[in-house]
This record gives structure tokens, sequence and C-alpha cells, in this order.
């Protein structure tokens, strides 16, 4: 069989695997992250067990779910700087709404400003075309200064994260992190959007030619605003899950994680060009970044070293990937 | 000819890949003469314009200036030789006020005001940003930049085309000027009348060879069109094509009505009808307003003025969507323009399907396969690479724009020279499918570029000149001779003794 396949297709062997490479992108991805588990448990064995898996995913989803408003955006061509910003609201204001309301009208109250800051996005950058680089930057330092007023005026009242948030974001249920319960259904919409909808085929065909969608029918704002607005939301649900894994409100609870989540999509090969990445590689993305962080603890190095050596290994592993991909 | 050429070019050649833009072009040029260079779309004019000013190279040739070998492999280099061009688009960097714009190209400032003056514009502040310079002006302002350095040789690249008929009269005059003080120019213009007026010799282009010198004398543009066409002039009976669909409707009902429509600044005042059942096509030369006929027609670009009608109501499309909506799509020739390149061929046919905000939901996916399949049978796409569009031949991407609107049932087809650029086998089964669509009461605007095609696929043939309809040829009299006199604003009927080239003395151009 395999003698008549190469008898049919006589490409030469680099060629085909950078083919298959292409149309199967999730292998290599997968193989880097079974190298690094690997790596790992041979630098110091027996330290992967069922409770550092859980440990990862529960780190992990945080990070996968953020990848996830960097993965929507990016498809079209966009990013979305504002997630930091617009988890970081939802945590802190649903802590200290915690204080007066109950546990679900503090989680509402929490995410308006995460509607608000997506609808300004997405006029911003479908009406307006301001670029998607400014206008969620801009937005998340306007969002930032809000939120600094709203701290003087809750100064004194105090936080209290609900319980339910904790059991969420902390909780193991038979050594599985809870956090799955969310994670597990949020996945599975993005990856139904992006395989399965009409609106997940627009940001396709947007990041691709938004010019062929246009001839095509297809209104640029409709999408564009419908992406950011989506992105905005799950960002602030990300918000409320970090808080019951975080656990203390901050200022800047969630920012640090922004560039790691751009990292993950791009790891799990969306091209930040647009029209090219799925979901499931963003995941993968998140878990190779989570592991990777954990490896780098473990040799303990100065914090500078490992912050060297982090953002080398993701230019490396990013290079090598788009080489390995990029079929032309 | 005792005096030698100021310019001789002969022998070039210039490929792209497997593609000859230029195979064997010469070019003579007198002292103090204007020399027009002709040819069809396609035919090499603006390659070799562009070889002669350095702004590409020549894979082989000769090109001697003043009889000697000159290097003029950059434009600058070209400038130093004395050859400098105006090209068609305006080439003024347009963040920078017009002073600067001098500055970049060392252009003496002083005689540019005075060539400025002459060309009819007698208040311009070089302060402005060329931005805010109107398009025609900025035009007049190109040539007035390249006769400040004097040169030996002008070349003009439809340098009339935007102007309105009061500059392009002054510009007319100083082209002429020009020639009495001993330079040359090189004029590439589609309008025989200017041609009549201006020029000395002519230079014609065909397939990327010279085909022939003539002297502009009355009524030589017969001979010119001729030449134009080389050996495919003789008539050629209406095809068997036709004969197989002689059920074509032939008096469907109306479905568009274009009244007066004009268009920026390139179409003027065009009227036409497309009924149900027929294909309808439209001959122009490049640049003659097609692209903006059909950018309307489709949504892209809001006209100036005049009215479409779509089964008899009135429309004002804002957006492509209104036009898709009105079952109107259109298919660009650029197929870059219409495809998702890393999107699958599925994905790309069944676009249109998840436009509409209703639409974004859960795709059913076994109906869409099955009308994404019929679509690509009945194209006969080969889909063995479809998992990327990009990875499928060009013949094959041009199939997946048109399936597109196949499967979504569009009921008028804009095709914009859809032929360009594929195999011969898929131009055949293009020509069929758009034979078909027509036969099931679909109506089909289709552009060709080239006019042999008309008389393949369509029923009647609409011919723009100027931004204007001039004609509308049935197809049984639309042979390539009379579609390409008519292109060139000749009369239908016009021989050498009636033609236009006649009447040069009670043109007002020529008057001094």
């Amino acid at each position: 069989m395999s003698i008549s396949a190469t008898a049919s297709q006589p490409a030469p062997l680099g060629r085909r695997i950078k083919r298959f490479m292409s149309d199967y992108p999730l292998v290599p991805l997968l193989a880097l992250l079974l190298l690094l588990v690997l790596v790992l448990q041979i630098m110091q064995p027996g330290i992967v067990n069922q409770r550092w898996i859980a440990n990862t995913v529960k780190f992990a989803i945080p990070l996968a779910l953020l990848a996830g408003c960097q993965t929507m955006t990016m498809l079209t061509g966009g990013i979305d700087l504002s997630v930091g910003t617009v988890a970081t609201m939802a945590a802190f204001i649903v802590a200290t709404q915690g204080v007066d309301h109950a546990a679900p009208v503090a989680m509402l109250i929490a995410l308006v400003p995460a509607v608000l800051i997506g609808f300004a996005n997405g006029i911003g950058v479908g009406v307006f075309r301001v670029h998607p680089l400014i206008m969620t930057l801009g937005t998340s330092l306007i969002g930032v200064g809000f939120l600094q007023v709203y701290q003087r005026t809750v100064i004194a009242a105090g936080a209290k994260v609900p319980d339910f948030l904790i059991w969420l974001g902390t909780g193991l249920t038979g050594g599985i992190p809870n956090a799955l319960l969310l994670f597990i259904p949020v996945a599975a919409l993005l990856i139904f959007i992006q395989r399965r909808t009409g609106f997940g085929r627009l940001l396709y065909a947007t990041g691709d030619n938004e010019r062929a969608t246009r001839l095509a029918g297809v209104k640029y704002w409709q999408v564009i605003l419908a992406l950011y607005m989506f992105s905005s939301v799950l960002a602030g649900i990300m918000g409320l899950l970090y808080m019951g894994l975080i656990r203390a409100p901050s200022l800047s609870l969630a920012e640090p994680l922004v560039l790691p989540s751009v990292a993950a999509a791009v790891i799990g090969g969306t091209s930040i060009f647009g029209g090219r990445g799925s979901y499931t590689g963003t995941i993968v993305g998140a878990l190779i970044l989570t592991v990777l962080t954990t490896l780098l603890t473990i040799l303990q190095m100065p914090e500078g070293a490992r912050r060297i050596l982090f953002g080398a290994i993701v230019l490396l592993v990013t290079a090598a990937y788009l080489r390995i991909v990029d079929d032309r | 000819m005792t005096t030698s050429p100021l310019l001789d070019a002969t022998g070039v050649a210039k490929r792209y890949g497997a593609v000859a833009a230029l195979k064997n072009a010469s070019l003579s040029l007198l002292p103090g003469e204007v020399h027009a260079l002709m040819g069809a779309n396609g035919a090499g004019k603006s390659t070799l314009v562009k070889i002669l000013t350095g702004a590409i190279s020549a894979n082989v040739g000769r090109i001697l200036v003043r009889g000697q070998e000159r290097d003029i492999r950059s434009p600058a280099k070209a400038r130093k030789a004395g050859l400098v061009p105006v090209y068609q688009e305006p080439s003024l960097i347009p963040d920078l006020d017009v002073l600067s714009n001098l500055r970049l190209t060392n252009t003496p400032v002083e005689p540019f005001r005075n060539w400025v003056r002459e060309l009819g514009v007698p208040d311009l502040d070089l302060r402005e940003l060329a931005r805010d310079v109107p398009l025609a002006i900025q035009r007049v302002l190109d040539l007035a930049r390249a006769l400040a350095v004097e040169p030996d040789v002008l070349l003009l690249d439809e340098m009339t085309a935007a102007l309105p008929a009061n500059l392009a009269e002054r510009v007319l005059e100083v082209v002429k000027g020009q020639s009495r003080t001993g330079r040359s120019v090189i004029f590439i213009s589609h309008r025989f009348v200017e041609i009549a007026a201006l020029c000395d010799r002519a230079t014609v282009l065909r397939d990327g060879e010279t085909v022939g010198v003539v002297d502009i004398v009355p009524g030589v543009e017969e001979r010119i069109v001729e030449l134009m066409l080389g050996a495919k002039v003789e008539k050629r009976r209406v095809t068997q094509q036709r004969a197989e669909d002689a059920a074509s409707p032939a008096g469907g009902s109306t479905r568009i009505a274009v009244r007066n429509l004009s268009v920026g600044t390139k179409l003027q005042d065009v009227s036409f009808d497309l009924k149900d059942g027929e294909v309808a096509g439209v001959v122009a030369l490049e640049g003659q307003g097609q692209d903006e006929l059909f950018a309307a027609l489709a949504g892209s670009i809001r006209p100036a003025g005049g009215t479409i009608e779509v089964d008899g109501r009135q429309v004002r499309f804002s957006h492509p969507a209104d036009a898709v909506q009105a079952g109107i799509a259109y298919v660009p020739g650029d197929r870059t323009e219409a495809l998702a390149m890393q999107q699958s061929v599925r994905e790309n046919i069944a676009l249109p399907f998840s436009a509409a905000f209703r639409n974004w939901g859960p795709i059913r996916m076994g109906k869409e396969g099955a009308t994404v399949q019929g679509a690509i049978e009945r194209l006969q796409i080969d889909t063995r690479a479809q998992r990327e569009v990009q990875r499928l031949s060009g013949g094959n991407q041009q199939k997946v724009t048109i399936a597109r609107w196949i499967a979504a049932d569009a009921r008028t087809l804009l095709c914009f020279d859809p032929t360009r650029g594929i195999d011969v086998g898929t131009k055949q089964e293009i020509y069929k499918l758009l034979r078909q669509l027509a036969a099931q009461g679909k109506s089909v605007l289709f552009y060709t570029s080239e006019l042999e095609e008309v008389q393949l696929v369509c029923d009647r043939a609409i011919v723009i000149f100027g931004g204007r309809v001039v004609d509308i040829l049935p197809v049984e009299i639309a042979d390539e001779a009379a579609l390409t006199r008519a292109a060139y604003g000749l009369p239908r009927d016009a021989k050498a003794d009636v033609g236009i080239l006649a009447d040069v003395h009670s043109d007002p151009v020529t008057r001094p």
C-alpha cells in the first residue's frame, strides 16, 4: 500500500511531511507538549502525578480562556489587548459587590464593564477602522482608570469572593478540577462556533480576505462588533473564574496573563495575520506554556534568567512551528 | 530618412516566468517627432514604455539614444539619458506639498511654474499638499514636472484620459510645441482624434511584437486597426455555439435597466438594459469606465448620477450585500479579490450562505454539503487539493468564484473578464456554463478583454468608450474587427473614405 502511494505521489518526503503537518498542525504541538512533560519527569522523577496534572490544568484554564479571546480575534487579523483589564474589572467588581449582593447578581454586575468595553472595541475596529491593537489598548487603559476610581468608592466595604467561584476556581472533585465544568462547555462552544457556524466561517473568511467577504455580501462591522463583544464577555467570565482561583482582589490581577495569552494562541498555530488557526491548537499552546513555566520554576534559576529563557523558548518554538507548518 | 533617430529600440523582449509580455518590439523615434504607440489591450505598450524609462529592464534588446548605447536600467539613469515618462496614474506623493515633490526629483522650480501656467493652470500654490490638488490638475503637474527638466524624449501614457476638455486641449498644444523645438514625444492614446491631430507616425504592437510603423495620414485608422488585429481580421461567421442555443429566449423581461449612469470621473452617461435569459457582452479598452460600471452594479461604489432599476424597481445599493440581496452577484476578474485563499473549496463556495446576520447560527452541514457538491460537479472543479483554495490551479480557482454564485442561485452574474489568464479548456467550460445559465432564464453581464469571446458567448455587445456607450452591436456583426473599431470610438460602418481622420481639419484641437 505504501508502495502504491509512493508511486502515485512522487512528491519528495520532506514536502509530504510538510503538507501533512500543514493539514494536521496539532500533531507537532502535542509532540512538543509530551516532550516537555518527559523532560520534567526526567529532571524531577515522580513529579508527574495526578495532583500535578490537576494543578497544571487548573492554572492552564484561565490562560486558555484568555487565549480563546485572542484566537477568535486573531482569526480576523485582529487582537484583543483589553482582555486583561476586562478580566481584572470583572474579578474586582465581583469581589466587592459580593459583600452586598447575592453571588449571581454580583456576577452579572461584574460583566457589565465587559459588555461595554467589548461594544466600544467593536465599534472602534468595525466602524471607525481603528487598528485593533490601538483600539483595545486604549479601552484597556480607560478601563484601568475607571477601576481605580471605582476602588475608591468601595475601599471601606472590604471584599468577599462568592463561595461558588472559589469552589469552581480551586475545588477538585475526585481529583479532577471543578474548573473543567466551566472550561469544557466553553471550549466546546468555541470549537463549535469556529467549525460549524456561519459566524465562525465569517471570522476565517474576513481574516483571510476582507474584500472577498464584502463582495459576498458580508457586512464587516457586524462581524467585528459581535466578535469583540464575545471576546470581552469571555474575558469577563475568565476574570470571575480567576478570582475564585487567586482569591485576592487586586487592580492588576489578570494583566500578567495578557501577553502569554497572545503567545498561547500563536504557539497553538493561529496566524496573527488572520484566516488560520483553531482553538484546539490554542488549548495545547496554553498547556505548553504552563508546563514550560513549571519546568523553569524547578530549574531554580533567578527570576531574570527564567524570564529570558521563557521568552527565548517561546520565540524559538513559534519560529520552528511556523517553518514546519507553513506550506508555501 | 537622412536624420538619425533620437531613440532607437530593436528586438526588445521581456518575459515574466513563462509569460512573454514583450517578444520582439522595436521603436524608432526621429527628432522633433510625435510618435504614437498603439496596440490592443495587453499588446505590450505599457511594458515597452516601462523598459524605455527604466522602470523595468528588458531581457534582450538594444536601445540606442542618439546613436549611443546608454544604460537606462533605472528610472534615474533613464532620466539622465533624457527619457522622461508621464504615467497613467498621478505620481506625486500625496502627503508632500508640491514644492517638496519637485525637490524630490530635482526639478527646477521656475521652469515648472512656467509650464504649469502654459498648461492652463494660472493659480497654483506650491505649498499645497499634493493630495488636495484635484486629480486632473495633478496630471497637469506631472506633465509640467516632466517638461521642466527639458527631456529629449517625453513619454506620455494616456495623458489626456482623465482630463476635462479645456485642459486636454492645452496639453495637446504644449505637446505639439515640444516637437517644434526638436524634442520628441512618444504618445500612447486610444483616441484616434488626438492621434490624428498630434502625431506624425505610429508604431503598432500586437502580442508583444511591433507589427508595423505607419505615417499618420487621413484614412490610416483602418490600416492601424488591421495591424492591431493581424490575421484575425477576416470575418468569422457566428459560431456553432449560438446555433445550439437557438432556444435561448430573445425577448425576456428586463432584469436590470441602467439609465444615464455616471460614476466618478470615468463613467459619464451609460444606459442599457439587461434582459432575463441573455448574456450581454461589455467591450471596452482599458480604463474606459467599465470597472466603475461593474462596481456600481455590484454595490461596491455609489453612482454619482443616473438610475439603476432591477425588475422595474429603482434601487440604490449602499453595500454589495444589497446587490446580493437583489440576486446580483459580482465575479471579479482578479481571483485574489474574490477568494479566501487559505480556506477550503467548500467554505469559499458556501461563503454567501453565512453572510447575512440571520445565517450566523449553526450550519446545516448536510444540506450545505449537497448544495456545494452540486455546484462543484456542475463546474467540474478539480477538488483534489480542496483543503486550501490557494493550492488549486488558476482555472479551478476561477471556477470556484463562479460556483459560489451558482450555489447561491444568483439570478444575475456580473462577470468581469472571468477568463483572463486561465487555460483554454476551462475557458470553454465557462463559456458553456454562461450559455446554460442564460438558457435557464438567468442574465449575465460579461466584460471581456478577449474580443473573440463575444461571438462565442454573448447575445449582443455593449461597447463603451470614454465613459459612454458608443454602440450596441448585435452578435452577428460583432466580430473582432467591428468590436475593435467600435472600441476605439470609430463609427460602425466607417471605411477609409469617411474615417475620422478625414475630418481632422474641422477638429478644434488642431487650431493654433
